[in-house]
């Protein structure tokens, strides 16, 4: 038994991604709302991040896997969203003339990306296209936590290393270098519910923001997991009991 | 002539004309004798039973959603997991479903290694495993790829480009496996389709693994026959309800997984859609894939890297015949159950050697590693021969008996297999 | 040998036993369907495409006499800007003669829109009577071009194999001019 524990702890030590080679510093760990069996979302911080994200990031990153629709969990009504969908407009058709035209935006469209394509967001960024961040909190080693740490992690870069012109100093990016610049500075958004915009705050607020943008389903994941273990702790009980029962005439 | 028996019109007029009820009370029911003696690692057959139903069963309504191509495959997942109803319980059933398929069935695996199970005459169920395990490994290596992250793409570029190793017809032969110049829509198309066909491949597979099992029955910790219906129970209830209760643990296990920590086995970088102008700074495959992984890396030359990869599975094929030992059981084979124990630890060595990038410490303790998985068949063959196993109890039921009846059984002969 | 004899044989000892099989049973099943139940779900509609189940519909730009075509949950919405004696036409009807009957006030919330979807009720052709220049069918509405069926200015079947009137979706007024389908 005790040599099946240590296998089992060894599997599970080396199977849970690849080691890291020694990139990137280490992360400050930051105790996220969603974390743990009972985590969920807090819909402020959420409605706060979109607003940066609105306000700051979309400027170069998309966000197209997200629908406008989606944002109702955020708490915003459907009036709401519909007034935000019609600010974006969107190419559409051929109509019956055979043309291409324009028309507002819809919940059911998805956030459109700034840049027409890959291409482009690289033309008009130095060569390095700004990545969609709809995946981006499942898309990198850290999850949240590496976004929020990113985020607040640009410096002044240490005297001996020589950053080429168009990269920028991070303690948290691998290789420290970044093509992009320091997005957020305080007081760069001026929060609704009157939060001061520390680069902290807004670096937390976005980072919760897209966690949610990547892992909606969260709350219902976390929330139908307490009751399915629940169940299965109960039924395996009394399947338990009832295989005692049965071998008992064994022995 | 079975010994089924039922009240039930509607029963007796169906076993009339179409046996079923018979065969499967002799298959499973209360028809088929079983040996008393059997352990919780002798559950893992019918836990991975029960990965592979769940396995099509997710992979059927995924299938129903999912789009084969280059430019939507990766979208379609997404949309699976943010708009279909219980589309996020679905993948991530079905991606740790795979997972937890292939670590039910490496314990399977070395359940069988421990106690001699692919001994004479269990040989051909022995080998229809490794056919199954092989199936297992091509099925899972095309699902991968089926997200069509940059995990997905760049595990299908570096493990066909293997193919290339095969000498004169390699590179025509790489071609071929794409559809292409290289891994693009053709592979993903294709992949998709042998990705659907295998597991029913391996259903049939599993029949004839069952098959031949009931053949002789079950083999037990002990190692020693059955010597008469004392040794054994039928299977319904004592091993129904004992499965039952393994399936419960199983699930818990699971389901602590899909909710708490769906993403443990996975790489961040699959969240990346495919690019094929940008390699990934490291490329995994998943966690089971590890060690053969470090055993392909650990040799310079490119053929005999996919020759040794390769052959660290073929030789399970023959391993009745390597290990000639007439003791089954490693519990009376002192000797190599050190062995055994050191064989599985350097498994896990292998695969955290495969984890990490092949430089430095890691190389040389992989290529040691490597070098002691072949030793470790050697070492087999030879103990087969050196070794003095403890003495046999005479029968199953034996060590249940108290008094003399033990004093009896440890004078039974050694080295006899009974 | 193996003693085969159970002890604990009471009564008792057997309803609890009969209890905890039932008990695994019951949970067996519960959790069984429970497993299955979000596979059978998943094929229901996904949230997309419940977010394109409705379409709302600017009305204000469709002239009189003039009929327009919209897309509905995939389907095709005729939209007829009715004239005046289109309207009357549709409303100086004998109902009892009709093969389907229903009166066309029962048929249009506001008499001069007249909605219902572009598919036959026979099998499922679109009726032509929508382009200017297409065959209306005898009674001035649409007509069938697979097997002949004439539907007149309420989209009511007069002539030819369909069974039922032209099917009116759901829908509702937000304003003056503007309707959302569904």
């Amino acid at each position: 038994m005790k040599k099946l524990l240590t296998v089992a702890a060894a599997v599970l030590a080396f199977g849970t991604g690849a080691a890291q080679a020694a990139e990137g510093t280490a992360l400050p760990e930051y105790h996220w709302s969603f974390n743990g069996i009972f985590g969920t979302f807090e819909r402020p911080e959420l409605q706060r991040g979109f607003q940066v994200y609105r306000e700051v990031c979309s400027a170069c990153h998309g966000l197209r896997l997200v629908a406008f629709r989606d944002l109702a969990a955020l708490g915003y009504s459907a009036d709401a969203i519909k007034a935000l969908a019609a600010d974006y407009t969107f190419k559409d058709g051929p109509n019956d003339q055979g043309e291409m035209y324009e028309r507002e935006g819809r919940p059911s469209d998805h956030f459109p990306s700034p840049f027409p394509n890959e291409k482009a967001a690289a033309f008009a960024n130095g060569g390095s296209a700004p990545p969609d961040l709809s995946l981006m909190a499942k898309a990198r080693k850290g999850g949240p936590d590496y976004v929020r740490a990113l985020l607040m992690g640009f410096e002044e870069a240490p005297a001996e290393s020589h950053i080429p012109e168009g990269l920028y100093y991070n303690i948290y990016f691998p290789g420290h270098q970044i093509a992009m610049p320091p997005p957020l500075s305080a007081d760069a958004v001026e929060y609704s519910d009157g939060t001061p915009a520390t680069v902290e705050q807004m670096a937390t607020d976005v980072a919760a923001f897209l966690m949610w943008a990547a892992e909606p389903t969260l709350e219902q994941r976390k929330e139908m997991g307490i009751k399915v273990l629940i169940f299965l702790l109960v039924f395996t009980g009394v399947l338990y009991a009832a295989k005692r029962k049965i071998w008992s005439d064994l022995h | 002539m079975s010994e089924f028996k039922s009240n039930n019109a509607v029963i007796k007029w169906i076993e009339y004309r179409m046996p079923i009820f018979s065969f499967l009370d002799d298959a499973i029911g209360r028809g088929y004798p079983t040996p008393r003696n059997l352990n919780y690692w002798w559950n893992f057959g019918s836990l991975a039973g029960v990965a592979l139903v769940i396995m099509i069963a997710t992979g059927i309504v995924l299938a129903m959603q999912y789009t084969p191509h280059a430019t939507m495959a990766f979208d379609s997942i997404e949309r699976i997991m943010r708009d279909v109803n219980y589309g996020w319980l679905l993948r991530y059933v079905h991606s740790n479903g795979g997972s937890f398929f292939f670590l039910v069935v490496y314990v399977h695996i070395f359940r069988g290694l421990y106690y001699g199970s692919y001994k004479e005459p269990r040989e051909l169920l022995w080998i229809l495993g490794v056919v199954i395990l092989l199936l297992m490994m091509a099925t899972a290596f095309m699902g991968y790829v089926l997200p069509w992250g940059q995990m997905s793409f760049w595990a299908a570029t570096v493990i066909t480009n293997l193919f290339s190793a095969i000498p004169v017809f390699g590179d025509q032969i790489v071609t071929w496996l794409w559809g292409g110049f290289s891994v693009a829509n053709p592979t993903l198309n294709r992949f998709f389709s042998l990705h659907y066909l295998l597991p029913f491949v391996i259903v049939g597979v599993v029949v004839l693994h069952i098959w031949a099992l009931h053949r002789f029955g079950s083999n037990n910790p002990i190692g020693i026959d059955a010597k008469g219906p004392q040794d054994k129970i039928p299977f319904h209830p004592y091993y129904t309800i004992k499965d039952a209760f393994g399936f419960g643990v199983f699930f818990i296990a699971f389901a602590a997984v899909i909710f708490y920590a769906p993403n443990l086995f996975g790489e961040p970088d699959n969240y990346v859609e495919a690019n094929p102008l940008a390699t990934p700074a490291h490329i995994v495959p998943e966690w089971y894939f590890l060690p053969y992984y470090a055993i392909l890396r650990a040799i310079p030359n490119k053929l005999l890297g996919v020759v040794a990869m390769f052959g660290s599975i073929l030789v399970y094929f023959i391993l009745p015949w390597i290990d000639r030992s007439p003791v089954r059981s490693a519990r009376f084979r002192p000797i190599y159950k050190q062995f055994f124990w050191i064989f599985v630890a350097d498994c896990v060595l292998l695969g955290y050697v495969g984890a990490n990038p092949p430089e430095g410490n890691f190389l040389l303790i992989g290529r040691l590693a490597t070098a002691y998985y072949f030793l470790h068949f050697v070492i087999m063959f030879i103990l087969s021969y050196v070794e003095r196993p403890r003495p046999l109890p005479s029968s199953i039921s034996e060590p249940v008996l108290k008094g003399g009846a033990a004093a009896a059984g440890a004078a039974a002969k050694p080295m006899e297999k009974a | 040998m193996a003693d085969s004899a159970s002890p604990g044989h009471s009564g008792d000892g057997e309803t609890r036993r009969d209890f905890l099989f039932l008990a695994a049973g019951a949970l067996g099943v519960v959790g069984t369907v429970a497993a299955v139940w979000p596979m059978i779900d998943s094929m229901n509609p996904a949230a997309d495409v419940r977010a394109l189940s409705s379409t709302e519909l600017d009305l204000s730009p469709v002239e009189v006499g003039q009929r327009i075509t919209v897309t509905w949950r995939g389907k095709p919405i005729y939209v007829d800007h009715r004239p005046q004696k289109e309207i009357d036409a549709a409303r100086s009807v004998n109902i009892d003669e009709l093969r389907d009957p229903q009166a066309d006030e029962d048929r249009v919330q506001k008499a001069e829109w007249l909605i219902v979807i572009g598919i036959c009720t026979h099998l499922g052709c679109l009726p032509k009577g929508q382009k200017v220049g297409d065959p209306r069918g005898e009674w001035g509405g649409w007509f069938c071009p697979c097997h002949g069926s004439h539907y007149d200015t309420s989209g009511r079947i007069r002539k030819g194999p369909a069974p039922l009137n032209l099917y009116v979706p759901p829908y509702e007024y937000l304003d003056d001019t503007l309707v959302r389908i569904g």
